[in-house]
């Protein structure tokens, strides 16, 4: 099976008049159809940048500075801005943003809103369109009736289903969610995300989601990518880090550890010193170096080489590179 | 056992009456639907202890604290803290209470004024309640609250603005600012939730420190069932301006008497493989309702899946003991 999505070698920095902040600096993955891949790390660890460049949309002064984004087969980043808003963006991959519930108009009602989406790149009845604004809603769990209402109306449950909704309208093959669920209460939460598994076997969707929760990208991912300073840290499956051995690469243990769990009470719990460094002149060696206590002399000279260390893990650690 | 108990609530209320919209004002319609909040909260936090009140989103818990921190006046009911009446204060009496309690706001980012260096920042609540005049006391003062907070080396501190700071230390000085007074109680609503996961545990660790370090007794309100069983010794459930469950954290957790608190627990997700595939049963569905129209009977009924028509009849439950201190408002609990 060919992979929907390859990002190869991506580079994106931010040109500040500080320097170069390299937020993404040489990633590469794919994504198999009906897969989920998600997405880990602090804040500032270009998360969301990432998904923005998947988009062909980095927020200025962001620039690409290398590799390739390529969408079922063919490399997006050289395509003109025309071609990428007819085809590709929405087309096959849609987004939703982080707090994108709260970006719906007051002043529109839900289905005008939902409308204007579908217009923007479907030429269509308005007795058609309607009956796809019913279908959608259904499909996220919301009655027809919701279209007639105004944002305010609704919870925000209610308003992160019609985003996802509107995520989905044009039946994109890769959906992007970032925190999608950050906001929202433990059951609604919970609510959203058997949401989002039943469309995923529905329609065989891939989903990047993005969240700093591993405790739920446990519940979601198939594959899970660890992120640290603009790198991957760890690329491995649900149950290579999650499993009873545990992660391999000494940030996702600390992220773990910090997670508090319900079911076990700890006396103490571990956390991570430090903050995640500037960008413009990240730490010479490994970028996690500084707070890393498993700190070798040759982490502060030599940047490690990201490693498969079984099939389909890889680590970015000199503890697990062989020379 | 009376002298242990700091803060005493009982039966408190708050109903927030909704303005009249224009429209209403103009056809005089008197069809105002008052918002009930709070509605009827009764419990005691002991000395030293971490009392933890949890719910979701509009459960009612941040207008209990701000009824506990007297930002506003209640309805009904009545308040003691450490044996002296404050259901009512005014000006003097009031500004004495709020140095013995003090609060930690939720967003480190919007509670410090951007513009006072972090010494005017500590300095601040000392100025208000006009002590430690002397400059070089001051100084001391806030040096020894800024070690308190394991911000070190302090002095260096002192001379930085907010925005030079992570949101983990913000919350730190957050404390330290709070210390200063000698609080006996701080009130700490949601101090965590916007602070990165990894430095989440560093500040619930700090002011466990803290707590244990001067004796202070903590109000801990919060959405995450997970760290409220790592912080808190005891835990309030609520329910749309109600608690539902009370008692000993770990009581709580392992073993949830109301099927409101047993929802919460399955809702959580947990670190561990081998749940992609897997969709959860929820054992409740849709949302809590409005505050402004609350169910009959037992409130938790119309999304209850134990539910029987007696649970909607039959007048709302009171929280009985079923041993250990452990309480809980289910007239079912015994079936379920």
């Amino acid at each position: 099976m060919e992979p929907i999505l390859q990002v190869q070698d991506l580079r994106m920095h931010y040109h500040t008049s500080k320097g170069a902040v390299k937020a993404i600096d040489g990633i590469t993955f794919d994504i198999m159809p009906g897969e989920t891949l998600g997405l880990v790390g602090e804040s500032g660890c270009g998360k969301t940048s990432m998904g923005c460049s998947i988009l062909r949309m980095p927020s200025p002064p962001g620039r690409y500075e290398g590799g390739k984004v390529i969408v079922a087969g063919r490399d997006i980043l050289p395509l003109p801005e025309k071609e990428i808003r007819k085809d590709v963006r929405w087309e096959e991959v849609s987004m939703v943003f982080q707090g994108a519930m709260n970006c719906l108009t007051p002043v529109y009602t839900i289905g005008r809103q939902m409308l204007e989406t579908l217009q923007e790149h479907r030429e269509m009845e308005p007795g058609e369109a309607r009956a796809l604004i019913d279908e959608y809603l259904k499909l996220v769990g919301l009655t027809p009736e919701v279209a007639q209402r105004y944002p305010h109306e609704l919870s925000g449950g209610m308003k992160q289903r019609v985003v996802i909704a509107m995520a989905l309208f044009l039946k994109p093959k890769v959906v992007i969610l970032d925190e999608p669920t950050t906001a929202l209460d433990v059951i609604v939460q919970a609510q959203i995300i058997n949401l989002l598994k039943k469309l995923k076997q529905t329609f065989d969707l891939s989903f990047i989601f993005i969240t700093h929760d591993l405790a739920l990208e446990a519940e979601v991912a198939d594959r899970i990518l660890v992120m640290y300073a603009g790198k991957i840290a760890e690329l491995g499956t649900n149950e290579q880090i999650f499993g009873a051995k545990g992660p391999s690469h000494p940030y996702t243990e600390k992220l773990l550890q910090a997670t508090p769990l319900l079911h076990k009470k700890v006396e103490h719990l571990h956390f991570i010193p430090g903050t995640p460094p500037d960008l413009i002149t990240p730490p010479k060696g490994c970028r996690f170096n500084p707070r890393c206590e498993k700190c070798m002399d040759k982490c502060r000279e030599e940047e490690p080489p990201l490693v498969e260390i079984e099939p389909g893990h890889q680590v970015a650690c000199w503890l697990h590179a062989k020379n | 056992m009376d002298n242990d108990i700091i803060l005493r609530v009982e039966n408190l209320k708050k109903h927030f009456q909704p303005h009249l919209t224009f429209s209403q004002s103009i056809t005089g319609a008197k069809k105002r639907k008052v918002v009930k909040a709070v509605d009827g909260v009764t419990f005691d936090i002991r000395k030293g202890e971490i009392f933890g009140l949890i719910g979701e989103s509009g459960s009612g818990k941040t207008t209990t604290g701000k009824l506990v921190m007297k930002l506003i006046d209640p309805t009904e009911g009545t308040m003691t803290f450490q044996g002296e009446d404050v259901t009512h204060l005014e000006k003097e009496a009031l500004k004495a209470y709020r140095r013995k309690v003090q609060m930690i706001f939720q967003d480190p980012y919007a509670s410090m004024n951007p513009r006072f260096k972090i010494r005017d920042v500590l300095e601040e609540p000392l100025v208000i309640h006009k002590i430690h005049g002397d400059r070089n006391e001051r100084e001391k003062a806030l040096i020894k609250a800024l070690t308190e907070v394991k911000m070190n080396p302090p002095e260096e501190f002192l001379g930085r603005w907010p925005h030079m700071l992570s949101g983990g230390q913000r919350q730190r000085i957050a404390t330290a600012r709070t210390l200063l007074l000698n609080p006996a109680m701080l009130v700490a609503d949601e101090p965590v939730s916007m602070i990165d996961l990894s430095t989440r545990a560093e500040i619930l660790h700090m002011m466990k420190d803290v707590q244990r370090d001067l004796g202070l007794t903590y109000l801990y309100i919060t959405h995450d069932l997970s760290t409220a069983r790592y912080f808190t010794d005891r835990i309030a459930v609520m329910y749309l301006g109600r608690i539902v469950e009370m008692g000993p954290a770990d009581m709580i957790i392992d073993d949830p008497k109301h099927p409101y608190t047993k929802a919460l627990i399955d809702a959580v997700p947990e670190p561990m493989s081998g749940k992609v595939g897997v969709i959860k049963e929820l054992p409740i569905s849709g949302e809590i309702p409005s505050p402004a129209n609350i169910p009959s009977g037992c409130r938790f009924h119309t999304r209850c899946p134990y539910a029987v028509p007696a649970c909607s009849e039959l007048p709302e439950p009171e929280l009985e003991d079923c041993g250990g201190g452990h309480l809980h408002a289910c007239r079912r609990w015994k079936e379920i």
